[in-house]
């Protein structure tokens, strides 16, 4: 027995050594700062330094909820994720379908890697991308688009009401590439024997569509969707934070959790409305998870992450 | 025969198609256009796909600065290169260690699931970064945070090595007196290449596009990489000459070709990834396919 002990040590230990980088930096980059949650539960005081600090309870929670920020960036977060996650769907579906249909292995090709380009960009670049359009003087829709159509040049950066709008282009325009990529491949993977049944019954392109394509997709659709809700409270803080090149005057349709954890740490030296955001957004998004899994598991076993 | 229908929808695929294709070239295109445009005529007419009038001031500008813009690449290649290195081995070998039958394998895994669902938000790693491990203004601080290792790529690597690698061959191999490392070096990983492609490839353009750490870990312009210049020059114009190696005292930082001057940084951030990217994307495509099988 206890031989047998030092050998599975002895074999085990080689395997524990290989995973010691690894668990180092989840202690380091995951759970020290899981850890590090503290901090929200405190008011900080650099001369006493952070765990000399005072205990302030959920203080700076109730403070934070009395802020009209609390509410601007969840109702922004969530709603932009309502409307990203239905869209996103709907296009990536049709493009999907549309690509499968196309015939020609090489137009397809040409197709499939034009509409991916924008997904390999970074934020940085396409807010470069964005303002070229949109640059109250240079932009190409000021200077040329609107020119040509008679109508006054548009501050686009000052004026909030068309930002939700611009928002939802430039994900979907970003987006819609790789999540098409990820339906095509199980629309492939449709049995060709279902639509050759169809066309001996004389079913249509479009009858077998609706019929087998769409139902057989129907499982995907509805476990990505399930798990995108898990991620509603979450935002691509390059898309509110870049895209809009920062303007104060956007802040109340393009403020996120995301953004206002940034700014209230690095701009404002917020520490505790940062990190009383932070944890905000972690639980609830927790929570968000747990919820999306556990139906995602009801639906289909097979898909669901844990 | 429904060739009727059949037609109609492939010239809608292709209309539909076309139209999403230009869609996603149109602004590179301008952007490349706005960088040609002659620095007077992109003020008074805007930015154009063909300039209004052809000029090469923005880059002749760059050029001249060119100890800023060549350091920031070659802190982009340097960060990318070791950290898609290090990023792929310390996944690889993790995810071989969660394959193996040894003691707490659960709870780790565990460990590494639960990173997925949980975060302790910016503000405590943030002090992790600056305060415990000190990597602000060091080349680090673009390697480490948040990029090196994600549990959705552990978990990638070790489906494949559960599903693609026969587990006889290890087997055999240990009974031939193999350890672990030489197994998983001369058995595991030489079947593994396609997974190791793919991550190797998201990884690395993770890391060149990555703009965050820049952003909250960098204060030293000589660190800056490509993206974070980018970044700067957003923020204010002027950053490149504010910066310059050269003595600038007698030049007017007004006269400068700013506006093109953007349009030209943005396309250099571009072309390198646009250059390769028709080799590496098969397995790029390939990734999200495996991805989305068994996210």
């Amino acid at each position: 027995m206890h031989k047998k002990m030092k050998l599975k040590v002895k074999t085990a230990l080689p395997i524990y050594l290989m995973m010691l980088p690894g668990l180092i930096y989840l202690l380091f980059n995951n759970y020290i700062p899981i850890a590090g949650i503290f901090i929200a539960f405190k008011k900080l005081d650099w001369s006493k330094g952070i765990f000399g600090s005072q205990w302030t309870g959920f203080d700076n929670f109730t403070y934070l909820f009395k802020t009209k920020d609390a509410f601007i960036m969840t109702r922004n977060t969530v709603l932009y994720n309502v409307v990203f996650i239905i869209l996103g769907i709907v296009c990536s579906v049709t493009v999907a379908i549309l690509l499968n249909e196309i015939r020609g292995k090489l137009s397809k090709k040409l197709y499939q890697s034009l509409i991916l380009l924008p997904y390999l960009m970074s934020m940085v670049v396409v807010s470069y991308l964005a303002y070229a359009l949109l640059s109250n003087e240079t932009g190409f829709i000021n200077n040329t688009i609107l020119k040509a159509l008679g109508i006054q040049p548009i501050s686009w950066y000052q004026e909030k009401n068309y930002w939700p709008v611009i928002l939802t282009i430039v994900n979907i325009w970003k987006g819609v590439g790789f999540s098409s990529i990820v339906y095509l491949s199980t629309i492939v993977g449709i049995s060709p024997e279902y639509y050759e049944a169809a066309r001996l019954d004389g079913a249509g392109k479009w009858q077998q569509i609706k019929r087998i394509t769409l139902p057989l997709l129907l499982p995907v659709i509805i476990t990505l969707f399930i798990l995108s809700i898990g991620g509603m409270f979450r935002s691509d803080f390059g898309l509110f934070y870049l895209v809009p090149r920062n303007s104060g005057s956007l802040y109340s349709v393009t403020q996120t959790i995301d953004t206002y954890v940034y700014r209230a740490l690095m701009t404002q030296g917020n520490i505790s409305m940062s990190s009383a955001a932070g944890v905000y957004q972690s639980v609830v998004g927790f929570i968000l998870i747990l919820a999306a899994n556990g139906l995602v598991k009801k639906f289909d076993k097979e898909s669901s992450l844990f | 025969m429904n060739y009727k229908g059949d037609k109609q929808l492939q010239l809608i695929a292709h209309i539909v198609m076309v139209f999403l294709s230009a869609c996603a070239l149109f602004p590179f295109l301008l952007l490349v256009g706005a960088s040609f445009t002659e620095e007077k005529a992109a003020i008074l007419n805007g930015f154009s796909i063909i300039p209004s009038k052809l000029g090469f001031g923005a880059y002749e500008y760059i050029f001249q600065e060119f100890a800023t813009i060549g350091r920031a690449y070659l802190i982009t290649i340097i960060v990318t290169i070791i950290g898609t290195v290090l990023s792929v081995s310390i996944t690889t070998l993790m995810a071989y260690g969660l394959t193996k039958q040894v003691p707490g394998v659960k709870v780790l895994n565990f460990l590494l699931v639960f990173t997925m669902l949980f975060n302790g938000g910016l503000v405590p790693t943030y002090y992790v970064y600056t305060n415990l491990l000190h990597i602000q203004d060091t080349i680090w601080a673009l390697i480490i945070p948040g990029l090196l290792m994600n549990a959705f790529n552990v978990i990638l690597v070790k489906n494949y090595f559960r599903t693609s690698i026969p587990g006889e061959l290890i087997e055999s191999a240990k009974i031939d007196g193999a350890g672990e490392v030489k197994v998983l070096v001369r058995i595991v990983l030489p079947l593994s290449l396609p997974i190791l492609a793919t991550i190797g490839i998201t990884s690395a353009i993770s890391y060149w596009n990555d703009w965050t750490n820049g952003l909250y870990y960098l204060t030293n312009p000589k660190l800056f990489s490509i993206q974070t210049v980018l970044n700067k020059i957003n923020e204010n114009a002027q950053f490149l000459a504010n910066n310059s190696d050269k003595v600038m005292a007698n030049v007017d930082t007004s006269s400068l070709p700013t506006v093109t001057m953007r349009m030209a940084m943005a396309v250099l951030g571009i072309l390198p990834i646009v250059c390769i990217y028709p080799f590496f994307q098969k397995f790029f495509i390939k990734g999200i396919t495996i991805g989305a099988v068994k996210g």
